[in-house]
């Protein structure tokens, strides 16, 4: 009796244990909430004399050398780095308006330069680095929730800044090494283009089948204010039988100085200060 | 020899370098109208008094700046500005205008003036301003007889409108149409001529007898229409100026759709006989009649081209009443419409490059444009009846007519002409006196 009562509440017990355990909250694991470091980081970040994690210095440094081969580069070097810190300065203090007015170009290289070289201000003093951050060993660096991998990450946000200042250091390069033959950058084109065709009334009145084409030759200011204008076929304006030409030609000069000062990009004056506009309506007559 | 290649490619490049600029297509624009000025023309109080008297008029000098913005203002392609913004005086601004003032209120351009009585006569100084540039663009006089103030104005509206788009105006021009009254079966219809924008409204015929399709000469002030005359519909030319009438020929059966030549000196029209209808010319000087086509078929609506080289017609020879074209000769026929529905009442362009037409598909009308070989058809407007387009001496704008429907009891009904620009927008009414239908827009009367 006493062994049939065994046996039964042994199998009991067995059944009840693994339906317990085939139930499916026991079978989930333990969430894996991550430690709430936001917090710590806004802390950290506010103080400003954070130094920089080997990796992000080596970055910097890269990027330091770059920009020394990039001046190197130009001709003359000192000339356009004056411009260049020039335009720096203009443009933190109009920094937001023309932001608003390009919102689609590309983020000012100048401007992550600064930052950089800021940062290389503050850590000029090598010696004020936090405890912490000393005693920070390669393995504890690997673990993501690490307090002292706030620094990483803050080394990373430093790095990434680093990364598209390269990046847009690149484009400089790019362009520098191609003034002349390579033009605005796309944002930078549809930027200019949008204004001017808000400014640009097309006479309706023309013929689309004709060939109108209107180049004007612009000399603009680091500003985007116009200069000069000449029309390239002048010639044209006054000849007997082209008055379309003419017509269409005062009205691409009134949209020019309709939409002074032009949005041009706020670097690289060298590149665009003459510019060559072709004005072209037919796309817009054909209808 | 290397050293030479080298120094080849090296002037090779470095210009190419050196010279190559940055170039930015603009393709596209806004299409609003021109924001511009039209500033009154000054007067002199002595002046003002004279014109007073005459025209019973306070102030010729704005009433003339009102018909040059209403004109501008209805080709849709400039917005004259409201007056009340206007910052310099009119005497000031006709010598030297402050352009910033006008640039502040965002006008492009500015219409400035001046009128005087002298020797009884009415005499006009106008001036183009471009405000942007800051220069003057046209400076022009005319000296003419008081009552002719409202034509000064239309002449200063073609010439701004010249100056500022590339085209000839259309604004000192009429428009002869048939003016409509009664119930719709029992319609008068009586032909009436007034100017382009609606004034000097002058009926020519007193409505005894059915008048249709009135068509100008584009080379005088003479007009083909369509009478009846008992109970068949003849085509007649009527001399506006004089008044004098006359039948076209005397034929055994009905004629009707004439149209001018584009020198004015033939009339082309349709001849219907034995249940076909063949479309014929006739010299108005020698009334020398020619066949131009010959065919079984239903063969109507000819229009000359500009250059007098092809005519334009509809015909059923492929079972749908379609449109044609045809050296003047008549050889070389060929159909240039293709779409679903059926073409009508084809009108070359003034301008040579388009065909205007009416399309019936599926229970709506349609006035359309398409290119002379048929391709690039446009549709511009889209109503339950429209019919009879007919050029602006320019080739820029459509006028029409356009008829509503009317309700189960025959009332509603009404015919108005309607105006579209070719882009297919800005269309408009015409104001007319009674209800309207069948217009045709003069040449330009001053060239």
């Amino acid at each position: 009796m006493n062994r049939s009562i065994i046996i039964s509440s042994v199998l009991h017990g067995t059944l009840i244990f693994i339906t317990a355990m085939s139930l499916p909250f026991l079978a989930k694991k333990p969430l894996n909430i991550p430690p709430i470091v936001s917090v710590e980081l806004i802390q950290i970040s506010e103080k400003t004399s954070v130094p920089f994690a080997p990796k992000a210095k080596k970055i910097i440094e890269k990027v330091k050398e770059k920009e020394k081969k990039l001046v190197s580069e130009q001709a003359p070097p000192k000339k356009v780095k004056k411009t260049k810190t020039k335009t720096v300065v203009s443009l933190d203090q109009n920094n937001e308006k023309i932001e608003n007015q390009t919102p689609e170009s590309i983020p000012l290289p100048e401007k992550n330069v600064k930052k950089i070289e800021t940062k290389k201000e503050n850590k000029q003093n090598p010696d004020k680095v936090d405890d912490e951050v000393k005693q920070v060993s390669e393995f504890e660096k690997k673990n993501l929730f690490d307090p002292n991998n706030i620094a990483a990450l803050i080394d990373k946000s430093k790095i990434d800044s680093a990364e598209v200042a390269k990046k847009n250091d690149d484009i400089t390069q790019d362009q520098d090494s191609n003034i002349g033959n390579k033009g605005l950058t796309l944002s930078e084109e549809d930027a200019l283009k949008a204004q001017i065709f808000g400014c640009w009334s097309i006479p309706l009145g023309l013929p689309y089948n004709e060939n109108l084409l209107v180049r004007i030759k612009l000399r603009l200011e680091p500003d985007g204010s116009v200069v000069k204008t000449e029309i390239l076929d002048h010639a044209r304006m006054n000849k007997p039988g082209e008055g379309f030409y003419k017509v269409l030609a005062e009205s691409a000069l009134r949209a020019v100085k309709l939409c002074q000062p032009l949005r041009v990009p706020s670097t690289g004056y060298e590149r665009w200060k003459e510019l060559q506009l072709n004005f072209d309506a037919r796309e817009m007559l054909e209808g | 020899m290397i050293k030479k290649i080298y120094l080849l490619i090296a002037l090779l490049i470095i210009p190419l370098k050196a010279f190559a600029l940055i170039e930015v297509d603009i393709t596209r624009g806004n299409l609003n109208p021109l924001p511009l000025a039209v500033s009154p023309l000054s007067i002199d109080d002595k002046s003002k008094k004279s014109f007073e008297k005459i025209l019973k008029k306070e102030n010729i000098g704005s009433e003339i700046s009102i018909v040059v913005e209403n004109n501008l203002r209805t080709s849709g392609l400039f917005n004259p500005l409201s007056k009340d913004a206007f910052l310099q005086a009119p005497d000031i601004a006709n010598l030297k205008p402050r352009f910033e003032d006008w640039n502040l209120i965002k006008a492009q351009a500015l219409i400035t003036g001046k009128v005087t009585y002298v020797d009884e006569k009415l005499r006009v100084e106008f001036r183009l301003w471009d405000i942007l540039a800051g220069k003057e663009m046209m400076a022009l006089a005319f000296t003419t007889v008081p009552n002719n103030w409202r034509r000064v104005g239309h002449i200063i509206s073609d010439k701004v409108y010249e100056r500022l788009t590339g085209e000839k105006g259309y604004f000192d021009t009429r428009i002869i149409y048939v003016a409509e009254e009664g119930p719709k079966t029992q319609r008068i219809k009586k032909l009436a001529i007034m100017d382009q924008d609606g004034a000097n409204n002058k009926f020519l015929t007193l409505g005894n007898e059915l008048v249709l399709t009135p068509r100008f000469n584009p080379t005088s002030q003479m007009v083909a229409y369509l009478s009846y005359f008992k109970n068949l519909p003849r085509v007649y030319l009527l001399d506006i100026e004089t008044g004098t009438q006359e039948v076209v020929g005397d034929f055994p059966g009905m004629t009707f759709a004439p149209r001018f030549s584009p020198n004015g000196k033939k009339i082309i029209m349709s001849f219907a006989k034995d249940g076909k209808s063949d479309i014929y010319t006739m010299d108005l000087e020698n009334r020398i009649v020619e066949r131009i086509t010959n065919h079984p078929s239903i063969d109507t609506s000819p229009s000359y081209s500009p250059d007098g080289k092809y005519i334009a017609f509809n015909s059923d020879r492929s079972g749908y009443q379609q449109i044609y074209t045809m050296k003047n000769n008549g050889s070389d026929v060929k159909r240039i419409s293709f779409g679903n529905g059926i073409y009508g009442t084809p009108v070359w362009s003034p301008r040579g490059d388009l065909i205007a037409f009416t399309k019936l598909h599926k229970g709506k009308f349609y006035i359309g444009v398409m290119r002379t070989d048929g391709s690039g058809e446009r549709l511009l407007t889209e109503n339950f009846y429209q019919e009879a387009p007919s050029w602006s001496p320019n080739g820029r704008v459509l006028i029409f007519y356009r008829e509503t429907k009317t309700n189960a009891k025959g009332e509603g009904f009404s015919a108005k002409l309607w105006s579209i620009d070719l882009t297919g927008y800005n269309e408009r009414l015409v104001e007319t006196l009674t209800d309207a239908s069948d217009p045709s827009w003069s040449s330009l009367l001053s060239n």
